[in-house]
């Protein structure tokens, strides 16, 4: 499945990485424990989170992770902005909770073991 | 050039300062070092482990330490990262290295960090995993993942 799909299905707001949203997403996953997405997250994965501070960008990038979900109404601080977007590493938003946004895109098939 | 020669070789090197309470740049040097085994043909999953643990010690820094360098080495069948700080120092390694134990403080928890998961990471992923640290003085990281083996 296609970034751009669940974009479209669960309405997201697109902050940056326009241009990678063709990108395949492979698995999901859901933390705001940094350390718990280096160990646990798995490339292709969609990353369901909270936080929205600039080092979140080094650890999707580490990991290999397609694009951020900031979820319950939280927007990124413009220096996580700017690095996304040398990344071309896509920032979406919702005013979604965790749970709410998860359940949607675990219903498109997306899984969180892959 | 005889075989033990061969193997002591140093393939390729790095260095990278790390200044503590950079949280805007912390995690680079980890991208970098990433990116460099990349383009050398390392093997998917050695560059997976390796970046875990380049991240959870570059963390360790910028949270904790004052300043830090960290280096790469590759060998024919090893890598080798150190991570060298000036920093406080580790006054109990045996409870630093249990999962959840955490000295973060509530801003870097709110942040995601602390999660007491960096050590058992790092540990977790590497095939031979040395402390040294002096109180007061910083901590000495050496970490070894061998090219050829597989870490269980």
């Amino acid at each position: 499945m296609k970034l751009d799909d669940i974009v479209k299905s669960c309405n997201l707001h697109v902050v940056c990485g326009e241009e990678s949203l063709e990108n395949e997403v492979n698995g999901g996953y859901a933390s705001d424990l940094l350390s718990d997405v280096m160990a646990h997250s798995k490339k292709g994965d969609i990353w369901v989170t909270l936080q929205v501070h600039p080092n979140i960008i080094a650890v999707a990038k580490l990991k290999e992770i397609v694009g951020i979900i900031m979820i319950n109404g939280r927007k990124p601080e413009q220096e996580t902005i700017n690095k996304a977007r040398s990344e071309r590493l896509p920032i979406m938003t919702t005013d979604l909770p965790a749970f709410e946004l998860v359940g949607k895109i675990y219903s498109m098939g997306i899984r969180g073991k892959h | 050039m005889n075989k033990s020669d061969a193997r002591s070789e140093v393939l390729f090197q790095q260095k990278f300062p790390i200044r503590g309470g950079d949280f805007v740049n912390a995690g680079d040097s980890s991208c970098k070092i990433r990116n460099t085994l990349r383009e050398i043909g390392i093997d998917s999953d050695i560059i997976r482990r390796i970046a875990i643990t380049a991240y959870e010690a570059e963390m360790n820094v910028v949270m904790y330490a004052e300043r830090g360098v960290m280096s790469i080495n590759v060998y024919r069948d090893e890598i080798l990262l150190t991570i060298d700080d000036k920093g406080p120092g580790i006054e109990n390694i045996d409870l630093a290295m249990q999962p959840g134990y955490s000295t973060a403080t509530e801003e870097m928890r709110e942040m995601g960090f602390g999660a007491g998961m960096g050590l058992p990471n790092m540990k977790k992923n590497a095939d031979t995993f040395k402390i040294t640290t002096e109180v007061g003085k910083g901590t000495r990281l050496e970490i070894k993942i061998l090219l050829d083996g597989k870490n269980d």
